[in-house]
This record gives structure tokens, sequence and C-alpha cells, in this order.
């Protein structure tokens, strides 16, 4: 239930409804948005960012926060850890055990390799249940690759790396198809073909859904495939840092298990990082859709072991993170809100952007709406937002639309008595995916020899902005790529002897630098969310 | 907000602790000093990592839901299921007949079930799942499929049965045993995998991968959008 002083303006929503059905906002052209990205978009707040001062990226920017991490003094003591004395020897290694991971896993073991999975949390515990609206794929007939690739490029501002781009959108029919033979169930249309939906940016509707459940589909799916297959895992041991060898190649990593603390050391062949994302990072203080463990442990591991990262000082921010009530603020409100036909409206019930611009601009126009033109609605928490107007979806696509298509959205809010069939929704955008992180080649493979990576953790393929859809889709075309790729690789390798030089070397640059004091420990493992006002000490046991 | 909200005694694993008003029960633990590793997953009500049963003071009766969706009340006394050791069977979906009986084969335990319904009561999603799992023992994969869509196996339902069933898993295997032979295939999908497979896009990506910055932004900028809404298109 909404307080009352905010009734008055659900009214004007209301209102304004019939006139808003036949009103459509032109969409911006490139200087329009290049204009609002650079007065509103957070990326582009240069106080934000700080210039990298060691590492194969020294004078890139970064967001603080991640900067910080990648600077990070090692977790281990290399003098007391002996890579050469393995608990688990494998072909290849996979960190992380989301969409991408598994996926990895799946064509790793297929390929003939000995495949050992470790994450940080339980398997499957990652951003990709958290993924609603869907995955595209060009596959109607008035729709094409060549269209797809158009879309992701212009929706990254034409700096994505355009093989990697041709990869994702030849690849994404068969992903799909691939995940259905897996036993996914994509909604369809009576007579089979997908029943398909637009997104911020698409020129055509290509997203592939699961209800508003689509990431969780996938994902429970993949977990039960990765389990048939007796494929091995580890859950709650994320690794701390990757072992290379005499010939500067990937020779395994270094775990934890979290719950005991005792270190495990993984001899691989080959290690695929699939670690995900960033949010729990709160960059600019902003709340996230992320999961608990989403806090750049991979592009820590990849950095100190000489990785290149890329595009890692663009974040998105999703449009829509709930803002109403506290207890959900900045969790996802999923775009397929306004794919099915939800308008974004100000204070007093006017349109103020195109709803299906891509999500950069959305956000941009919006933190506008509400930081320069004063039209947003501040809640008891003291948070602003915008009303997303759910209740148009059932006006304009008959009554039971949201019920059906939104499911886990109807849930989330009817927890709190707000009814989003009959009421609007209050959002602000929230911290919600990495567009950039490790460099990668088509087949997932970075500048490491051994050392791929998949997922949202790797960047390029989405230059400075992802569209909707583009990253489950990601997970399955680069996760497959990877594990294909590193199965191979580990069958060629000629293994050298196993090695931490290069954390010592790490640690040296660090004090030469003088930033080993100054940096916390990395990679971070979880967010910190307990109270510390208590004045109480605590006792490390 | 947090430090002008009234303050509520909530017991966590019997230990009493004062909280404010509004928390989920999942940043309540963490008010408390309580830093999760278990129990705490996507934090937005999706992977069912945060299952936790409680009851009040007052009040003896057992309920359920996930720590990171559901908001603390007064005399509230929390714990939460880490981990519950649930059957999941092993199975190659290549080779599984695809109709009812394969249920019962895999998971012969369900007719057990003597219908006390207290699944259904359990459920944070508010599925239905003693029903699902009388349609399981039916042998109507398609019933199970709609009514177990939003399963987010948080595994409460095989943590209270009183057989020992999962009816998280076996829906698992009747919506996977759905999506990979029931549903009908889509002709469009197997048509474009073809069409890519024999080059027919490959000179359009070809030639946009070659188009200068300036030609490729106006190609973006005069793409065709087609309409969000269905009947507006054929």
């Amino acid at each position: 239930m909404y307080p009352a002083y905010l009734e008055e303006s659900i009214h004007l929503v209301e209102d304004t409804r019939v006139r808003r059905l036949i009103e459509t906002l032109p969409r911006l052209d490139e200087e329009e948005k290049l204009d609002l990205l650079h007065q509103y978009h957070p990326d582009y707040i240069s106080a934000s960012m700080r210039k990298l001062q060691v590492g194969i990226n020294k004078g890139d920017s970064a967001p603080r926060e991640l900067a910080d991490l990648l600077e990070g003094n090692s977790r281990v003591d290399p003098d007391r850890i002996d890579p050469s004395k393995p608990d688990y020897n494998v072909d290849v290694l996979v960190i992380g055990g989301g969409g991408a991971g598994a996926s990895a896993a799946l064509l790793a073991q297929e390929a003939g390799a000995r495949v050992l999975v470790t994450t940080k949390l339980r398997l499957g515990d990652a951003n990709t249940v958290g993924a609603q609206a869907g995955t595209q794929a060009a596959d109607r007939p008035n729709d094409s690759p060549a269209l797809h690739y158009l879309d992701t490029m212009g929706g990254g501002h034409f700096e994505n790396i355009p093989e990697l781009v041709e990869v994702l959108v030849r690849d994404a029919p068969s992903a799909v198809q691939w995940l259905e033979k897996l036993g996914v169930n994509w909604d369809k249309d009576p007579d089979g073909s997908m029943h398909e939906l637009s997104g911020g940016g698409t020129s055509r509707r290509r997203l592939h859904s699961a209800r508003d459940y689509t990431g969780l589909e996938e994902m429970r799916v993949l977990r039960d495939e990765l389990r048939n297959r007796k494929i091995s895992y580890l859950e709650f041991a994320p690794a701390l840092e990757l072992i290379l060898d005499d010939r500067r190649q990937i020779a395994g990593a270094v775990l934890v298990n979290l719950e005991t603390q005792e270190l495990i050391v993984v001899r691989a062949r080959a290690v695929i990082l699939a670690t995900g994302g960033i949010g729990r990072l709160h960059i600019q203080g902003f709340p996230t859709t992320n999961h608990y463990g989403a806090t750049a442990d991979g592009l820590v591991l990849a950095y100190r072991a000489g990785a290149e990262l890329i595009f890692i000082d663009t974040m998105q921010y999703h449009p829509t993170g709930a803002v109403y009530p506290l207890q959900i603020l900045g969790q996802l409100v999923t775009e397929k809100v306004r794919t099915l036909g939800a308008q974004l409206v100000n204070s007093n019930g006017e349109q103020f952007v195109m709803p299906l611009e891509p999500r950069d601009i959305v956000t941009a126009a919006i933190i506008r709406e509400c930081r320069e033109n004063q039209r947003g609605l501040r809640t008891p928490g003291g948070e602003v937002g915008v009303w997303l107007d759910s209740p148009m979806i059932d006006i304009l696509r008959g009554e039971g639309t949201i019920n059906r298509e939104l499911p886990a959205m109807v849930r989330q809010f009817r927890r709190f008595n707000i009814d989003i069939t009959k009421e609007p929704i209050l959002v602000y955008p929230t911290l919600h995916y990495q567009n950039g992180g490790i460099k990668i080649d088509v087949n997932g493979a970075t500048n490491v020899p051994g050392l791929f990576a998949a997922g949202e953790c790797t960047g390029g393929v989405h230059g400075r902005n992802r569209l909707i859809g583009n990253s489950t889709l990601e997970l399955f075309v680069f996760g497959r790529r990877a594990g294909r790729a590193a199965a191979q690789y580990a069958r060629e390798v000629k293994r050298g002897s196993p090695t931490l030089d290069h954390v010592r070397r790490w640690q040296k640059e660090l004090e030469r630098s003088g930033l080993a004091r100054e940096r916390p420990l990395s990679p971070r493992l979880l967010p910190d969310y307990i109270r510390h006002t208590h004045g109480r000490t605590r006792l490390e046991i | 907000m947090a430090e002008q909200a009234r303050l509520i005694d909530i017991y966590i694993m019997g230990r009493q602790c004062q909280v404010p008003e509004g928390l989920t029960i999942l940043t309540a633990l963490e008010y408390c000093g309580y830093r999760m590793i278990r129990g705490c997953g996507c934090r937005a009500g999706f992977c069912g990592a945060c299952a936790t049963i409680y009851n009040f003071k007052s009040d003896p009766q057992l309920r359920y839901d996930l720590a990171c969706q559901k908001t603390v009340e007064p005399e509230m006394c929390l714990v939460q299921v880490p981990y519950f050791p649930a059957v999941k069977a092993i199975y190659n979906l290549e080779k599984l007949k695809s109709n009812g009986a394969t249920i019962k084969a895999l998971y012969p335990d369900i007719v057990k079930c003597f219908g006390c319904n207290t699944c259904t009561k359990t459920c944070p999603q508010e599925l239905e799942v003693m029903w699902f799992m009388s349609d399981a023992l039916r042998g109507d994969v398609k019933a199970v499929v709609e009514k177990s869509f939003d399963c987010v196996m948080c595994g409460l339902c095989a943590a209270r049965c009183p057989q020992g069933l999962v009816p998280y898993n076996v829906a698992l295997l009747c919506r996977r045993i759905y999506g990979r032979y029931l549903a009908s295939a889509s002709a469009h999908l197997e048509e474009r995998i073809a069409e890519i497979e024999e080059g027919k896009f490959d000179a359009e990506i070809d030639k946009l991968k070659r188009l200068n910055d300036k030609e490729l932004r106006r190609r973006y900028t005069e793409r065709d959008m087609e309409s969000a809404l269905e009947q507006h298109w054929e």
C-alpha cells in the first residue's frame, strides 16, 4: 500500500492514461542521446573514477570501488602454499557456477575433459537466476542476425568488438535450441512458435522468455544437467588466486572453503573464469539488483595474473529498480514491464522518455526528470523515483496479461499490499550489470595462455551499454565456446611447473608504488552488511 | 529510516535481539551482526537460498518464508534452513520415455503421498504443491509444469514432507520432460538455424562489420522498428 500523500499523484497517473494510450514519444537521435548521457548518466561523473596505478591496465579509469580491489593485496601468502601439491588435479577448472560456468562445464565435459566446477555460494547462485525478461535470438522470419548485430552495436554506442557481436548473434538461435533440448520451457504460441517480445533498443521482437522467471528456468535446468552428468563441483569455495607455471601459462587456482577457512589447491590445465558481476560493490552508493556474491572476484584474479581488462569504466544502471517499499529497494523491476506496454511517467502523469530506448538512455532520462526537472516523487524513506505505469499493460493487452506474464513481479509487490495490475510502481535506476570486464576472443580465450572467461565477467561484446536479453544469451554463447576451447587447449598444452611467483611480483609492485598499505585485501568475496555501530569488537575465531 | 523506526524484539535461534521495524528477516540478521555465508543468495526472491522457518513467542504454529522477502514482525522466533538433504534422481534426458510413467519410475516414492497438504502450506511461492504432486502421480506432466513453474527450489516442501518426498525435484523432472519432448517445436527457430549454417547471413553481417563508423550509425538510426504490440504485425 502506498502512503496517502502519494495518492494525488497516482490519480494524475490514472487520469492521463487515456491520453497516453495514443501518445508516442519520439526516439532520440544520436546527438540527443550523447548529450543526455554526458549530463546525467552516472558513468560520466568523473569524480567517481580513478586511474589504475598498477597492472596491465595502468592508466585506465575504473570506478573507485573497483580500482581499490584491482590494486588490492593478495589474500594468499605464496610462501605458505605449495602449488605443486594439489588437492584436485583436473583438465578444466571452472570458477563460477552460474549460467556461463554451467554451460562451459557441460561443453568441456562433452569434449572429454575432466572438469571441476567451484563456486562461492551454491551451484546456481548467480545473477542468472535474477534475469527475468528473456534471451535474445533473431529467429523470426522478419528478423535476422544482421539486425540483431546492428541493434547490439547501436546499444553499445558502436564501441563493441565486432567479432564478438558477430558470434553472439550467429550462435543465438542454436543456443536457444540447445536450452530447449535440455528441457527449458520457452513461452510459446499454440502452434509451437516462440512467443517473442520487444525490448529497449531492439528493432524486432526477439526476446525469448519463460514468464518473468527466464533466468531461473535456464539455471535450474543447467544445474540439474550438471548433476545428471555427475560433473564434480565444490560449493562455498571461491578462488583466491590463480596459479601460473614457469611458462607463464595457467596451472590452476587456490580456493578457500568459506566455512572451514581451509585453502584448497587445484591443478588444472585450463581455467575458465565465470565469476559474474560487480553489483555488490555498490558503485557510487547505488543499490543493486545483483546476487550476494557479485563482488568482481574474477576481475581481480585475472588482473593479477596479467589478463587485460576492457570497458571497466562503464556500468549498467537498470532504469527500473524498486524504490518503494524500502524492503525491496534496488531490486529489479524487469524491463519486460515496459516491453509489455507500461510507460514511465513523472509526478504529473506525463511521459518524459520513450520507454523502449536502450537502458543507459532511459536511466539518464529518469535521473534528469528527478534531479533537474524536480518531477520525481519522494518516498517516506527519502528515496526519489518516478512511476512505471504497469496497469497500462492490461489496458493494452487485455485483462489477465500481467498475472500471466509477470507472476514474479505481481508476487513481489503483493507481499507489500501493492497490486501492480491496478497501481503503478515507483522506480529509480539501480546498479545492474558491468558492461566491461576481462578481454576475450571469440572462444573466450584471454591473453594469458590457458585462461578463458565467459559471461558477465568479460567485456567487449556489449560495448558501453548492454541490451536487454543479450546477457543471458552471452552466458550460453560464450560459456559453450569457452568450454569447448578450454577442453581442446587442455589436451594440447605442455605443462610447466606451477608457481605463485606472479603474486610475489604483484606484492612487490604494490610496495614499490606505495599502494600496499592503502589498499584492501582482495578479492572481496562477500559484501559486509553487518552493523558496525555496536562499538563492539569482533574476535576472529 | 532505520534510525527512527520503532524497535521490536525478535529471537534469532533463541537469542533475543532488538531490530528496527521494517527490515526483512535477512537484513535483520545482518543488523544483529550475523554475516551470512549460507542462507543468502540473490536477495530478491528468485534463488531459494534463504528458506526460513519461524513462529511467534505466543503462537507455536510454524510458518515458512524467504528471509529476503519477509518483513520481521514483533516476537518472531527465527531459524534458517541452510541445506537439506534431498533425493534427486539421476537420469539421461535423451533416453527418457516422455510419458507420465517415467516420473513414477524415477521417483517411486511419490505413491507414498497421503495428502496431508503440508507442502502446499509450506511453499513461500504459494504454489499448489500437493496438487501438482497428485498430477505427477497421475502422469499429467503438463499440469505439473503449469502449477510448478514459479518454483524457486528453496527445498522447504521437502524439508517438511513427512514421507520424505521431494516435490521440487519431481516438478523439475516434469518441466524438463515437457520442454524437451512435449512442447511443440518452433519451426521458425529450426529454419533460422539451418539458414545460419548455410551461411545465408554471412555476407550481410560481413558488410556491416566493414562499414565505417558514420555509415553504421546512419544504418542504425534509419532502421525500421517493429511495433512492440503483436497485433500490429502481419
